[in-house]
């Protein structure tokens, strides 16, 4: 596959896994307008996956639907990120993971707003509105979790001691990336990590949390080695499409 | 000086039906008859329970949902449902009774939710079912309440109804396609009609005579149509809807009358009594599962009031 349409899914499996995960949480929210929120996160991360799939179909050539990136693909061929597919754990974890993958979603569409591929533009000019939110939302979460109850602050420390060593992740330059990073139309990963490790020392800064030393990190992801988390993910999220496979639905 | 109208409970009842009988709203700061608010209490936040309760059978199959369209839709429809959640509660809590009463009595079962939610989502067809005949059900229900008496809740319904028909619309859709689809995709939309079509009529309740909360229920205008009534137009709309796409009704004994109408077996009671009694399939299941998240959530909702932060 072309190493543009790589590009294109790392930044769709992303979504897709993440919001599937979050999907994973629909009615089991501290709150209902909680729990809304999540689903509502979740509903926008698809839509942008789905509009990246149609895209990656299109510039193939290989009469195949956007669907097929979801629902036909094997655990190694997909490229999202290790973070997204660890499972929702409390409201922590869940908010956690969501804070790190918003702070990285935020910066990277803002860069990707000048990228020199028509779609990729385009996408990161509608997604970044999304973003904006999403990032809000999970950076005010992390502000009351931190100042809310003795409990709250000990099981968030928690996530993010957990999580933390996922983060690196997303600034590992790959081949692909730094492929389309030399050609103007992906993101320079170096110069956005400077801008995620600002904004997460801010937040942590006024929640009262602390960055975890150990530096060690997992990863993977991104060139189709995962967790076992994902083939979970996909047995469940493909299993109608695979029992049936001359269906259409 | 001042002069002071005292108002007999008499006059004020007398006041509050000439109201209901000239088709004005009732609104939270009227008086009304304590019976009048208690009923709404209860009619209410069980409409609001059900709502919220009904996000577990569908939020079942969001992950398991087989297109990215479908899942979209899914999500987006059960997003609804919450936010119809939210709308009820608020027009309940103009009564005078807070969410957290509200969810309590639910968790002691001092409150109910519609019975139908106790039945299991089995297949992706069950999706096409509940949004086709349960929200078909509740809005043929729904329509009639957009006239109720008590304004808030007339509101809300006016809200609800936009957007039930179009989860209508959206399981008749899945329904359509796995009918157009293949022997197994038709015998899963089969077999889910044959498994929620009863469930579905008995959404609307016993029949008139032994509905003890019918009758002052219809005199102050918080419903507008009998059960019966109600139950009588959703099967006459459904049927063809079946037909077309060549699905069958479970009941052999279904006859088309000349005026369109149709004749059709009883609902077994038995079961319905069961089931709203508490011995459904999924009934324990399901409150099982609001309390356990309910209670896990905690922690949360008490550091969000502890931090200070809105």
């Amino acid at each position: 596959m072309e190493t543009k349409l790589k590009y294109y899914l790392q930044i769709a499996d992303n979504a897709l896994i993440l919001s599937h995960r979050l999907s994973e949480n629909c009615s089991k929210g501290p709150f209902l307008e909680e729990d809304l929120a999540t689903t509502n996160v979740a509903l926008d991360l698809i839509g942008c996956a789905e509009s990246i799939y149609e895209e990656v179909a299109l510039q193939e050539g290989k009469g195949k639907l956007g669907d097929y990136f979801a629902y036909r693909r094997k655990e190694n061929e997909f490229l999202n990120v290790i973070l997204v597919e660890q499972p929702n754990g409390d409201f922590a974890h869940l908010m956690v993971r969501q804070f790190f993958i918003d702070v990285f979603h935020f910066y990277f569409f803002t860069e990707l707003m000048n990228s020199m591929d028509d779609f990729l533009k385009g996408l990161a000019h509608k997604t970044i509105k999304e973003v904006t939110y999403h990032l809000k939302r999970s950076s005010e979460w992390m502000v009351r979790l931190g100042k809310g109850t003795e409990e709250s602050k000990h099981r968030t420390q928690v996530a993010i001691n957990k999580f933390w060593k996922y983060t690196h992740e997303f600034f590992i330059e790959n081949i692909v990336d730094k492929a389309m990073l030399d050609n103007e139309m992906g993101v320079d990963l170096a110069k956005i990590q400077k801008d995620w490790k600002l904004k997460v020392d801010e937040i942590f800064y006024l929640a009262h949390f602390s960055i975890p030393s150990n530096d060690f990190s997992i990863k993977g992801g991104k060139d189709g080695v995962h967790s076992e988390n994902l083939g979970y993910i996909l047995c469940e999220m493909q299993f109608l499409p695979s029992k049936y496979p001359d269906a259409i639905w | 000086m001042m002069k002071t109208v005292l108002t007999s409970p008499e006059e004020l009842l007398k006041e509050f039906e000439e109201k209901i009988n000239s088709e004005q709203k009732i609104e939270p700061l009227d008086w009304m008859p304590e019976e009048y608010r208690n009923h709404l209490i209860r009619q209410i936040s069980q409409h609001a329970h059900s709502e919220v309760i009904g996000m577990q059978p569908e939020g079942n199959w969001i992950t398991r949902a087989p297109s990215l369209r479908s899942k979209k839709i899914l999500l987006a429809k059960i997003q609804d449902e919450g936010g119809h959640g939210l709308y009820l509660y608020s027009a309940a809590e103009t009564l005078g009774v807070s969410r957290d009463q509200f969810i309590q009595w639910l968790h002691k079962g001092k409150a109910k939710y519609a019975s139908v939610f106790n039945y299991p989502a089995l297949t992706w067809a069950d999706m096409g079912a509940i949004g086709w005949l349960v929200d078909g059900a509740a809005i043929t229900n729904q329509v009639s309440l957009q006239r109720t008496s008590y304004g808030p809740y007339s509101r809300a319904m006016v809200r609800i109804c936009k957007e039930e028909s179009f989860h209508q619309r959206q399981g008749y859709e899945i329904m359509w396609k796995m009918m157009q689809g293949t022997k197994d995709q038709q015998e899963m939309a089969q077999d889910a009609l044959n498994r929620w079509w009863w469930p579905s009529l008995m959404m609307f309740g016993p029949h008139d005579g032994d509905s003890p909360q019918s009758a002052n229920a219809m005199k102050w205008k918080i419903k507008r149509e009998t059960n019966d009534n109600l139950r009588d137009k959703f099967i006459n709309k459904t049927i063809p809807q079946a037909e077309l796409i060549g699905l069958k009704i479970p009941d052999s004994k279904l006859e088309l009358q000349e005026d369109g109408t149709y004749i059709h077996s009883d609902i077994n009671w038995e079961e319905f009594w069961k089931v709203v009694n508490g011995d459904g399939p999924c009934n324990e299941q399901r409150l099982e599962h609001h309390i356990k998240f309910h209670n896990e959530g905690e922690w949360v909702r008490e550091a969000a009031i502890k931090s200070g932060l809105k």
